[in-house]
């Protein structure tokens, strides 16, 4: 049913459909909305016998998914930047645990300096937790990732994060085509868990596992995400099945096939850099692009038959590592090893800053005539950094970076005074 | 017919099972006990942990007519219950983190509940590191919410596992490998620390006990009594290590007896926030009696005694006492 | 996908809001709102908020963009088509008028003229059915109780942009308020939209 609706209220409705039986709320901008919605579609007794539990924390938030999920209950959480990281060591314990909780990341930038806005640092710091990572490029792809992450999850009992850009789309108003309830039902089944605490057969989760073993257990983990490079694309086969509409898979091309220069991103900003394809396209640029939805696992094979017949590749990343560049593009270049293909990075949108058309395009036309930085920072402001070097310099005591820069800037509150 | 006996005419404060009545007689002295926490797991000789948590899990598992589900904080018992490839639980057993066991119980019970299965009960443990430091937003999340959860924390007073360091449970002047006594300083500071089961109380939860090691049959009631309540129930449990305490392995009992005598430990139960019963001194211990076989208090005595120090934990006592009603 | 793709971006179509306001006059619920009224007429739209923290008085900008083929655009409204200003008082604070071409559509939220709020020389670079002053906050007093101006501001928007129908609007405003709360507010739109027209 096409409905014009808030993504996060999107999501929160395709996460009712797929009838989970715990989920565990802690608010954190940008992704409170969903939470707060399912608060009442669970009052509305719109899922059953859900139980809603509001817990103290992230930490707890995540606990209390692990603990149903062991239990036998197909339990869902949310999360964003800061709650994400507060609840790191429940995060890789779920992992470890091989319990398959579904939670949703509304992407944001981590502090300090302490930023409520959109970028990928939250979830790229969590790349490598043992989590299957999906992103959403529209609020179509979230309510259909979600949908697909149960099923995900719950097949190889590995737990999966759908990650969709704070703000951009969670508070996004556009047109949603939303599943109706035989639909999920036909498409997940009941959660069988590989392993469950039940009083008429008792386990030991959790135990203790020493240097003789494990090394295993870890291997059997990676076994998992190996296993899901070749069920994700099953899964989105299935889905197209029965929902009638491509989504999900490893990577989606976009007019690549052919292109010398090819853009390789996740999230929200693939929408962006598809009319700028367009653009540049109708200009005679021979560019393409190619959306990421599995991180992780990364589709190693797949990313590199997409881009076996490029001159160049451009990855555009919202997250990077300090004194290294970008993050992705350490896992694109693992794809194309032993190809000289250049690889570029542009690190852009951190912190909310927009990533406009414009700066796009002036970014892909340098990359094409191989002349763009690397890294390249899209739309520094260099006056303000070299401003805060020669101070720096110039006084030891040159005080907080953040306060100084607004300052310089004449901003306060992100308004300019 | 068998007359009324007061256990400590059986010579004995903790079995004398044989003289008793068969409906007075301890879960652990039946033949169908549980067995839950089994033998050849790997805690020390002594260890009072051990002790309490096979009279606990055993009485519990009897209350639930063993339907139960167990949560274990990351602690001694998770480890030496737990080493790869034995366990030593025969109840189903999840341990997740160190601090994240009350949540993680939440998380079991909240399951039960949307499956129907309210037959089946939740147990928590940690020990007083995981319960009292790490763990306690999550303790306190779980209280507030009044999750059907029985917490027990076992109490030995400092993070054994990892080498006997202070937690918020140590007492004062206790020596441990951080609040150490060389060059003159006296052990963990006077002033510091929580009271948990008071903390509990607060919360207006339907239960909240504590119990000792040297009283199992008190131990036994208070968990049949908690398992007997739903909601948010908690019991703190004083497991003497003698490890960490520097006692002998032998003395146990007789150290988490001297602590509830002494009134450093008192016993009590409290029903929503309100203190209900206090298990009576029955004769009265200077607080040098419990410190002095304690080698984590040896600093106290020797090379002369802190009067000052002696005189302060005999103040703990006796506001204890005051506090609670102690002695008749 | 070799090739142009059935929504290639050569066209024009596109149409670009950018509604200005303060925390508390529903700009956000206007530009969603205003995606819903197009959504209702089979268009593709999307609105989105400018991500400040929502605190009462503080300025708010919200966009909403319009299409007949899906928007993949995740840019905020650069360059609108037309721009709504809730609050007069924003005038001479923030760049308002920033990337707004003089073809476009202005609104602006007031019972002064534009000589009055220093925008004389400014509107005159305008077609004069591209602009209007709306007495948004007077009608919403005497429909709502309350000066919520984001309504009117809808019903002057469809009036003179001509880009949805007040209909629409109105059903928009009905399905984000349901009852009687709807009902005043839509009676807002129209009222706006009616004035506009007639004058």
């Amino acid at each position: 049913m096409l409905k014009q609706m808030e993504g996060s209220h999107a999501v929160a409705e395709a996460i009712a459909l797929c009838r989970p039986e715990v989920i565990c709320a802690y608010p954190i901008t940008p992704q409170t909305h969903i939470v707060e919605r399912l608060s009442e579609l669970v009052q509305e007794g719109e899922i059953g016998n859900c139980q809603y539990i509001n817990v103290e924390s992230e930490f707890a938030a995540l606990s209390v998914a692990i603990g149903a999920s062991a239990a036998g209950a197909r339990a869902y959480t949310a999360t964003s930047s800061q709650g994400l990281l507060f609840m790191t060591e429940a995060v890789y314990n779920a992992a470890g645990l091989g319990l398959p909780i579904v939670m949703t990341i509304g992407n944001r930038a981590i502090g300090a300096p302490i930023n409520i806005w959109n970028d990928h640092s939250d979830s790229m710091a969590m790349r490598d937790a043992g989590w299957i990572q999906l992103y959403a490029e529209t609020n179509q792809d979230a309510i259909d990732l979600h949908i697909q992450a149960f099923r995900l999850a719950e097949q190889l009992s590995v737990p999966v994060m759908v990650c969709e850009d704070g703000f951009i789309l969670t508070h996004a108003y556009e047109r949603v085509d939303m599943p109706d309830r035989n639909q999920v039902q036909a498409y997940l089944p009941p959660f069988e868990p590989v392993q469950i605490l039940d009083p008429e057969d008792p386990v030991t989760i959790g135990a203790m596992v020493g240097p003789e073993a494990f090394a295993e257990v870890r291997y059997l983990s990676h076994h998992k995400h190996l296993q899901a490079v070749e069920v994700i694309p099953e899964l989105a086969a299935e889905f197209a099945k029965i929902f009638g509409r491509d989504s999900g898979g490893l990577i989606q091309p976009y007019r690549s096939e052919d292109a010398e220069t090819v853009v390789v991103a996740l999230g929200s900003v693939v929408g962006t850099i598809r009319d700028v394809v367009d653009e540049l396209r109708e200009d005679g640029v021979s560019i393409g692009a190619v959306k990421v939805i599995s991180f992780r696992p990364f589709p190693m094979l797949a990313l590199r038959g997409a881009l076996a017949n490029a001159k160049r590749v451009i990855v555009v990343e919202k997250a990077f590592a300090d004194g290294l560049g970008g993050i992705a593009v350490g896992s694109v270049r693992m794809a194309l090893r032993g190809l000289t293909t250049p690889i570029y990075t542009i690190i852009a949108g951190l912190g909310g800053r927009p990533i406009t058309k414009a700066a796009l395009l002036d970014a892909f036309g340098a990359a094409v005539r191989d002349e763009i930085d690397d890294p390249l920072f899209l739309d520094l402001n260099w006056n303000v950094i070299d401003t805060e070097l020669a101070r720096a310099k110039e006084k030891r005591r040159s005080g907080p970076i953040a306060e100084n820069v607004l300052r310089d800037l004449g901003l306060v509150g992100g308004k300019p005074v | 017919m068998a007359q009324k006996i007061k256990f400590y005419q059986t010579g004995t404060l903790t079995v004398g099972n044989r003289l008793l009545d068969a409906e007075n007689r301890s879960v652990q002295s039946t033949v169908d006990r549980s067995n839950s926490l089994t033998s050849g797991h790997r805690a020390c000789q002594g260890c009072g942990e051990a002790l309490g948590a096979r009279y606990v899990v055993d009485t519990a598992m009897r209350e639930a007519d063993k339907k139960l589900l167990a949560v274990n904080a990351t602690g001694c018992l998770e480890v030496f219950s737990t080493p790869y490839p034995e366990s030593s639980w025969q109840v189903a057993w999840m341990h997740s983190l160190f601090g994240n066991a009350p949540a993680v119980a939440t998380g079991v019970a909240a399951a039960l509940r949307a499956k129907g299965r309210s037959e089946v009960r939740v147990l928590a443990q940690g020990g007083d590191g995981g319960t009292v430091d790490i763990g306690f937003g999550c303790l306190s999340g779980m209280f507030e919410r009044n999750d059907d959860v029985l917490y027990v924390c076992y109490d030995n007073e400092a993070y054994m596992n990892t080498g006997v360091q202070r937690s918020g449970s140590t007492p004062a002047t206790a020596r441990t490998a951080t609040t150490p006594t060389k060059g003159g300083s006296k052990g963990n500071v006077f002033g510091q620390g929580k009271n948990a089961p008071q903390i509990a109380m607060a919360h207006d939860i339907p239960y909240v006990a504590t119990a000792s090691v040297a009283d199992l049959h008190d131990l036994e009631n208070k968990v049949t009594k908690a398992m007997g309540m739903h909601g948010a129930r908690y019991i703190h449990v004083n497991v003497p290590c003698p490890l960490g305490w520097g006692s002998q392995p032998c003395e146990t009992v007789r150290l988490a007896r001297l602590a509830s005598e002494t009134g450093l430990f008192p016993l009590f139960e409290a029903e929503d926030g309100i203190v209900t019963s206090v298990t009576k001194i029955r004769r009265r211990m200077p607080v040098e009696d419990y410190l002095r076989p304690q080698r984590r208090f040896a600093h106290l005595f020797k090379p002369k005694p802190d009067v000052e120090a002696l005189a302060a934990i005999q103040a703990i006592a006796d506001r204890n006492i005051r506090k609670y009603g102690l002695l008749d | 996908m070799i090739g142009r793709p059935a929504h290639s971006r050569s066209g024009a179509d596109i149409f670009q809001v950018r509604i200005h306001g303060r925390g508390g006059q529903g700009v956000v619920t206007a530009a969603e709102i205003l995606s819903v009224a197009a959504f209702l007429e089979g268009d593709h739209a999307q609105a989105f908020p400018s991500f400040g923290s929502e605190r009462m008085g503080a300025p708010v900008i919200a966009f909403c963009r319009l299409d007949d083929k899906e928007i993949r655009l995740r840019e905020p409204v650069m360059s609108p088509d037309a721009l709504i200003v809730q609050d007069p008082t924003l005038l001479h604070q923030v760049d308002l008028f920033s990337g707004l071409d003089t073809r476009g559509y202005l609104l602006i939220n007031t019972t002064r003229r534009y000589r009055d709020l220093g925008l004389g020389d400014y509107v005159t670079k305008f077609p004069p059915h591209h602009i209007c002053t709306v007495a948004a906050s007077e009608w919403a007093v005497e429909f709502i109780g309350k000066p919520l101006p984001n309504a009117a501001m809808l019903g002057a928007f469809a009036a003179i942009t001509r880009r949805v129908k007040l209909d629409s609007v109105q059903e928009a405003i009905r399905q984000k308020f349901p009852g009687e709360l709807g009902d005043k507010n839509a009676a807002a739109a129209g009222k706006a939209y009616n004035t506009i027209r007639t004058n």
